[in-house]
Parts: structure tokens; C-alpha cells; sequence
């Protein structure tokens, strides 16, 4: 099941900003290794909660700055 | 040209002289409009003259929660929220060494904290829909300055230092943020003014004539169209020539 979060995250991340796949390693950063503005980040983490069903408010939005961060959040916020 | 067919307007201040002019022209374009404002008699009378296509949400936007659930008001009525028209404003004047801390603080919470919560609050569905049309009505004063208004002018310039930010910050998300500023418009105020007043303002004004709230109200129409994609973070000064800038 966890495995299955990473990859569906993973895949949001790949279409939303336009990436190869192989660049989405649970340690790249959206801002620094993936090219993500600011905006970016807010949509990303729209398009998350749509997908997972999660609520990220904003102060735990402004920690998830890599992909492993967003996978963490969604894993144990997730109902 | 400028067909707003399908598109969702909320203007708040629908009960006065310009905003009900404003909800018409959108209205008459084909939005759907909801009408947001104090007087809930005026905005139903308006809403029954508009007929279908049209939501009366009344809400007093000097009380913060109220004004952070309009949004979500808004798009629950309509089913989605595309263009924003941060209408709503009020005066208290007085001259400067004599302004009162309330007085400063009720026209600024009115006039400019209010359109900046209703615009954070539109801007995550505009952002999902890649659309989305944010006008404010400020004011020449807010360029020009107005001696016994120095509450109202610093929040219409507030108003246009906002839109320009908030024009910069999504403009690639296809959301324009623009601002209208009226010159002085016919409206019961301007009808209560003596000869003389009006003579002296009728000096300053090439036109020669008080505006028409239906001229803002066009302004609005074309600043919400998919013509005016391109326009953004402008302020359309409607004035009759009274101040150029």
C-alpha cells in the first residue's frame, strides 16, 4: 500500500511539472531538483490532497520540500 | 465579443450605484452573478429583476469570518468561481490631524483587507481552473490623493499595489488581476451636491459631465472577457479626462 502512495505521487509530480520520471527519487527537492517555482509547490500540494483525500494545512505545507516528504505526510495523515 | 456565457461572477457591494450597474452588464453578457452586499432588500430587488442566473449572498464584510466564507458561499451557489469584482467600499472622512483610529481602521478593513481575503479566497479554484478574473474598483483618489481622505485613498492604493502583485504572482495560471478607477461618477451622493459643488467639479473634468456607473460597469464586462487575457495588472482610469495616468 505504501509503495502504491509513493507511486501515485510520484506520477502527479511527473505529469504536474513536467519531469522524467527517473528525476522523482524520493530525496529530490521540488524546488532545487526539480525545477518547481513557489506556485508549483502550492498546486502540487492541491493536486495531493485531491488525490489522497488529505488536508495539508498550510504550516505542513511549507515542510514538504522533497519528494519523501510529501510521501511521509500523505502516509500518516491519510485515513 | 466579450460573451462571459458559463462564467461565475461575485460582486460584492451589489446593492450600490456602480456594483448593481456592474452585476447588470455581467449579468447581461451571460454570467452568472451572485449579488453580495448589506442591504439584503436591495440585493434581492436587484436579483428579481435580474430573474435567472442570480444569488443573493449577503454578507458585511467588515466581519472577517464572514467575509472568508463568501468564497466557498460563492462557489457552492454558482458551482464555481471565475471572476471577482472587489466592489464594496466605504468612506469616513475627515481631515488628517483629525482622523480617528477607528476611522482609518474601519475603511481600511472595508475597503482593502476585505478584497484581499475574498482574493486568496477565490484564487485556489481559479488556479484549478486555469481561469480566473480578479477587478477591483479603486478609485482616481487612490492615485491622485484627496484632501480629507487620507483612510480612503491609502486603501485605494493599497488596492492597486495588490492587484499588481497578485497579477505577477498568476498570471501564468491564466488568472489577470486588473483594477477600474472611477472619476466622479452620478450617484445619490453626487445628486445631493449644490450648484456650485457641481460647478466646481464639472471644472476639473473635461468631459464635462459626471461619469455613468454603466461606464464603469463596461469597463468591468471587457476587464472580465477572455479578450482582456493579455491585460494585466493594469489600472483603467474612467474619468472623462479628469486625471491622466
Amino acid at each position: 500500500m505504501s509503495e502504491d502512495i509513493a507511486e501515485r505521487l510520484k506520477k502527479i509530480v511527473v505529469e504536474h511539472l513536467g519531469v522524467d520520471a527517473d528525476k522523482v527519487t524520493e530525496n529530490a527537492s521540488f524546488i532545487d531538483d526539480l525545477g518547481a517555482d513557489s506556485l508549483d509547490n502550492v498546486e502540487l500540494v492541491m493536486a495531493f490532497e485531491e488525490e489522497f483525500g488529505v488536508e495539508i494545512p498550510d504550516d505542513a505545507a511549507e515542510k514538504i520540500l522533497t519528494v519523501k516528504d510529501a510521501i511521509e505526510f500523505v502516509k500518516s495523515n491519510q485515513s | 465579443m466579450f460573451d462571459l456565457t458559463g462564467k461565475s461572477a461575485l460582486v460584492t457591494g451589489a446593492s450600490g450605484g456602480i456594483g448593481s450597474e456592474i452585476a447588470r452588464a455581467l449579468h447581461a453578457q451571460g454570467a452568472t452573478v451572485a449579488l453580495s452586499g448589506t442591504r439584503k432588500d436591495a440585493l434581492d430587488g436587484l436579483a428579481s429583476e435580474l430573474g435567472e442566473r442570480t444569488h443573493v449572498l449577503p454578507c458585511n464584510l467588515a466581519d472577517g469570518e464572514a467575509v472568508d466564507a463568501l468564497p466557498k458561499q460563492a462557489e457552492e451557489a454558482m458551482g464555481g468561481m471565475d471572476i471577482l469584482i472587489n466592489n464594496a467600499g466605504l468612506t469616513r472622512d475627515n481631515i488628517f490631524m483629525r482622523m480617528k483610529d477607528e476611522e482609518w481602521d474601519e475603511v481600511i478593513r472595508v475597503n482593502l483587507t476585505a478584497a484581499f481575503r475574498l482574493s486568496r479566497g477565490v484564487m485556489r479554484g481559479m488556479m484549478k481552473r486555469r481561469w480566473g478574473r480578479i477587478i477591483g474598483i479603486t478609485s482616481v483618489v487612490g492615485v491622485t490623493g484627496n484632501p480629507g481622505q487620507a483612510n480612503y485613498a491609502a486603501s485605494k492604493a493599497g488596492m492597486i499595489g495588490m492587484t499588481k502583485s497578485i497579477a505577477q504572482e498568476v498570471a501564468s495560471r491564466n488568472i489577470t488581476a486588473n483594477c477600474i478607477a472611477p472619476g466622479f461618477i452620478g450617484s445619490a451622493m453626487t445628486d445631493a451636491l449644490n450648484e456650485d459643488q457641481k460647478a466646481r467639479i464639472l471644472s476639473t473634468i473635461p468631459a464635462d459631465r459626471l461619469g455613468d456607473a454603466r461606464e464603469i460597469a463596461s469597463a468591468a464586462v471587457y476587464l472580465a472577457s477572455d479578450e482582456a487575457a493579455y491585460v494585466t495588472g493594469q489600472t483603467l482610469h474612467v474619468n472623462g479626462g479628469m486625471a491622466m495616468i
